[in-house]
């Protein structure tokens, strides 16, 4: 070392420079040790009691993650000061956090085997449920949900729910391993106050729907916008368009991965219906390139009437939306008469999936929170709070809600039995955003690509998906 | 910062003495043992004393990785539980067959051969004007253009900027319908030329370089301004009594000399190249789109990673990324071999 005659300092600084471009595009976020063990040290189980029927222990510590989103965090906060009232000895031993990013923070936690006893894994970021239920990483909820309601222990939590929520949270078999803690309604949002200026009305079938575009086109107003940056947005409209027109199993084949299923005529008629909006020229210049916010940001200012969205748009775009507004949400419009399932029809599920890790410290203490949640008192808190439903029936009596939500309730009741639940979003993320979403849709709502090129690229798609023995297959009960 | 990182890493090792001088010939005498472990502890223990700690601490935080990574690489590990095993060679015959990988790799590729030679072409360019390219005034016969120390620090602005606020500012400069860029079009009566930017597939990656290549260009000015100020105005002066123009001097006497630092910044800005995770991760639709227009392998691995919990098969791009870095790595190291002046 150094002993070299012409070992200039160059080439020194040349070689290490060439280590360093070795180092740095360097995968160490990949580094997290995956060697931790998985046996967390349980804390105690407490009595178990007509008050405590998950046997929680009255004074072992909570910690507790939130996806911090649309529905910030509030709420969270306020059943964990229920949880601290009523095992008193917690006081101050909850330990709340909440973030964005939700991957990066827990993934690491997971790994090294210190899991916290309750997360929100929502967002952008959530964490794979495939991976996570087949990996065992989750607690079956199953004890909470034949536990007593915190409202009337006559009831078990499970018999509080809505429709549905408990089969989300089931994968293979009977486990439940997430509770979803929100009741989105997926549609198509707009201003009653908007299409009244216009001298309009909701369209309830699509040459109304084509009719009432054009009518806003001669005042210079879009009928259509969507985020075009998170073109998976079309789906929360376009996926319930397509069980209306051609029933339920056709998503059901859809979410199972079944060969040629979006090669239905319905996908089809849905997707040539939605290009057509791009042809004649009804959709509001510059959507491809805007973002969730931005594009709600100009629904709001009036400058489109339609965009797909979900139940958390109320809240979401508080901040511009004007006094008057009058935010609805519509079921698809029907295409024709032939369509198998009635106007009305509409995609509802649950957001905000809560889970209770295996190696959590706490699992008790994590359900019983949950349980906490689910009772009357904080249902109305984070109806209040956020304008949204949660997964427990009931619990606006006596609230005036916000119109947004107002109007996804009278969806809800409307539409009956006639709810569809497509699940491509949670059980194939990638499929759905990035190949569907802003490989295919995208594409086709900016013109780029016709409905049956889509339609085409999309089918390729699925089936890549369904022959990779790396991601979990799920089907529909 | 990056560079800065590199430059102290590299001062360290430059530091260390030699043991010998080059050219004072060793007595050739028998030694003792004793002797012997003498000298080698002056030759080789004296300097690995100053190495032990950065070696030590280089071998956990880079080395250990790497090789950890190569490890992960050939099992199924999910990135979320600690439960995995060895699947051999699988995770890279999946990405010899995906096809998403190769677009990635494409696109990687076009900016390693764009963005590095845009931005020091630039640099250089800059940095001339600034140094060598104003007109000659009494006292000096090279000097730069008026206001050149004003433009130095102008220039340097983006660098103090983290690339997560540049990526935001230009994410709202590229906004299709309330964006500077398009109005500013809009504004001088060029209505034709607006275009969606980053939604457009076929611009999306472009303009994610213009980014990446205006956050550097700056840096590079500094650095090329410093080299430059260090070649004898002799030369300048000798080339311009013989009757050379700007551009002359340019070729045959800046860019020479400067040689050596055009090299280093070369490999720096194929390091940012391969990487480009930021820009993308916050800028583009999708993100990596539209249509995969901007995938790169830096934000594939993240996305197989932590979105679809498929960790082993992230490993494996990383390796591959690393296999792409070190082809690059070796094809400049031999590009550049020339012979070097003394001055």
């Amino acid at each position: 070392m150094g002993s070299t005659p012409d070992f200039g300092r160059r080439d020194l600084i040349k070689r290490s420079a060439a280590l360093g471009l070795v180092a740095v595009p360097s995968i160490s976020t990949l580094t997290a040790c995956a060697s931790g063990g998985d046996d967390g040290n349980k804390v105690d189980k407490g009595k178990k009691s007509d008050k405590n029927p998950l046997a929680v222990n009255e004074s072992a510590a909570l910690d507790v993650v939130i996806f911090d989103g649309g529905f910030g965090q509030k709420y969270a906060k306020d059943a964990e000061a229920e949880y601290e009232k009523a095992y008193p000895k917690t006081a101050g031993k909850v330990k709340h956090s909440a973030t964005q990013k939700i991957q990066t923070v827990l993934q690491p936690r997971f790994n090294g085997g210190t899991p916290p006893d309750l997360i929100d894994n929502s967002g952008a970021e959530q964490m794979d449920f495939g991976t996570l239920v087949a990996k065992n990483q989750l607690t079956d909820l199953t004890p909470l949900l034949d536990a007593p309601s915190v409202d009337d222990p006559s009831k078990k939590v499970r018999d509080t729910l809505r429709p549905g929520v408990v089969e989300m949270g089931q994968f293979d078999g009977k486990p439940v391993w997430i509770l979803y803690y929100a009741y989105t309604v997926y549609g198509v949002w707009y201003s009653k106050t908007n299409l009244e200026k216009l001298d309009a009305e909701y369209p309830e079938t699509w040459d109304d729907m084509l009719k009432v575009c054009e009518k806003a086109k001669k005042k210079g107003i879009a009928g259509w916008t969507y985020p075009g940056k998170f073109p998976y947005y079309m789906p929360f409209s376009l996926y319930p368009f397509i069980a209306k027109i051609g029933g339920p199993d056709t998503l059901i084949a859809i979410d199972n991965l079944e060969p040629n299923a979006w090669k239905h005529p319905a996908v089809k008629a849905a997707f040539e219906a939605y290009y057509e909006l791009y042809k004649k020229g009804y959709i509001l210049k510059g959507s491809p390139g805007l973002t969730h916010i931005e594009s709600q940001t100009a629904w709001n200012q009036g400058k489109a009437l339609f965009i797909p969205n979900g139940s958390w748009v109320e809240n979401e775009a508080k901040k511009t939306t004007p006094k008057d507004f009058q935010m609805s949400v519509g079921a698809p419009s029907s295409l024709d008469s032939s369509d198998k399932m009635p106007f009305g029809t509409i995609w509802a599920s649950g957001g905000e999936p809560f889970i209770v890790p295996k190696a959590a410290k706490n699992p008790e203490g994590g359900m019983e929170l949950l349980r906490i949640m689910l009772g009357e008192k904080s249902t109305k808190n984070f109806v209040k709070q956020v304008s949204s439903l949660t997964s427990l029936n009931g619990g606006t009596d006596g609230l005036s809600l916000p119109p947004g939500l107002q109007s996804a309730q009278e969806a809800l009741e409307k539409a009956g039995t006639n709810v569809v639940n497509p699940r491509l979003q949670d059980w194939y993320v990638a499929l759905q955003k990035q190949q569907i979403g802003v490989g295919a849709l995208g594409e086709m709502m900016a013109g780029r690509m016709t409905p049956a090129e889509a339609i085409k690229k999309i089918q390729k798609f699925a089936d890549e998906t369904a022959k990779d023995d790396a991601v979990k297959k799920y089907k529909h009960a | 910062m990056q560079h800065g990182k590199h430059q102290s890493a590299t001062a360290v090792v430059a530091k260390v003495p030699g043991g010998k001088h080059p050219g004072v010939k060793q007595p050739r005498v028998k030694l003792s043992t004793r002797q012997k472990m003498e000298r080698a502890y002056h030759q080789y223990g004296f300097p690995l004393g100053f190495l032990a700690l950065p070696v030590v601490i280089y071998a956990i935080f880079v080395i250990s990785p790497f090789v950890q990574s190569i490890y992960y690489s050939f099992t199924d590990w999910t990135g979320l539980s600690s439960d995995f095993k060895m699947v051999g060679f699988k995770n890279y015959d999946w990405l010899l067959h995906d096809d998403l990988f190769w677009t990635a790799v494409g696109h990687n590729v076009l900016l390693l051969l764009v963005v590095p030679l845009v931005t020091l072409g630039l640099g250089l360019f800059f940095a001339f004007m600034l140094n060598v390219g104003g007109r000659s005034k009494k006292n000096a016969a090279v000097s730069g253009v008026r206001g050149s120390s004003i433009y130095k620090v102008v220039y340097f602005f983006p660098q103090v900027l983290s690339i997560a606020i540049v990526a935001l500012l230009f994410q709202f400069t590229y906004n299709p319908r309330n964006g500077a860029l398009n109005a500013f079009l809009g504004g001088i009566g060029l209505d034709s030329l607006q275009q969606e930017w980053l939604a457009d597939p076929k611009l999306a990656l472009w303009c994610l370089m213009v980014v990446m290549v205006w956050c550097n260009v700056g840096f590079y000015v500094v650095l090329f301004s410093a080299g430059m100020s260090a070649i004898p105005k002799d030369f300048y002066e000798a080339a311009l009594l013989d009757g050379a123009n700007r551009i002359t001097t340019f070729f045959r006497i800046t860019l020479p000399l400067l040689w050596d630092t055009v090299q280093t910044g070369w490999i720096y800005m194929g390091i940012l190249a391969l990487d480009a995770f930021a820009v993308v991760q916050i800028m583009t639709v999708g993100p990596g789109g539209p249509a995969d227009s901007t995938q790169v392998l830096g934000y594939m691995v993240y996305t197989k990673t932590f979105r679809d919990g498929q960790a082993g098969r992230a490993t494996a791009i990383g390796v591959a990324m690393l296999i792409v870095t070190l082809i690059f790595a070796v094809i400049v190291g031999r590009l550049g071999r020339r012979e070097r002046l003394e001055y």
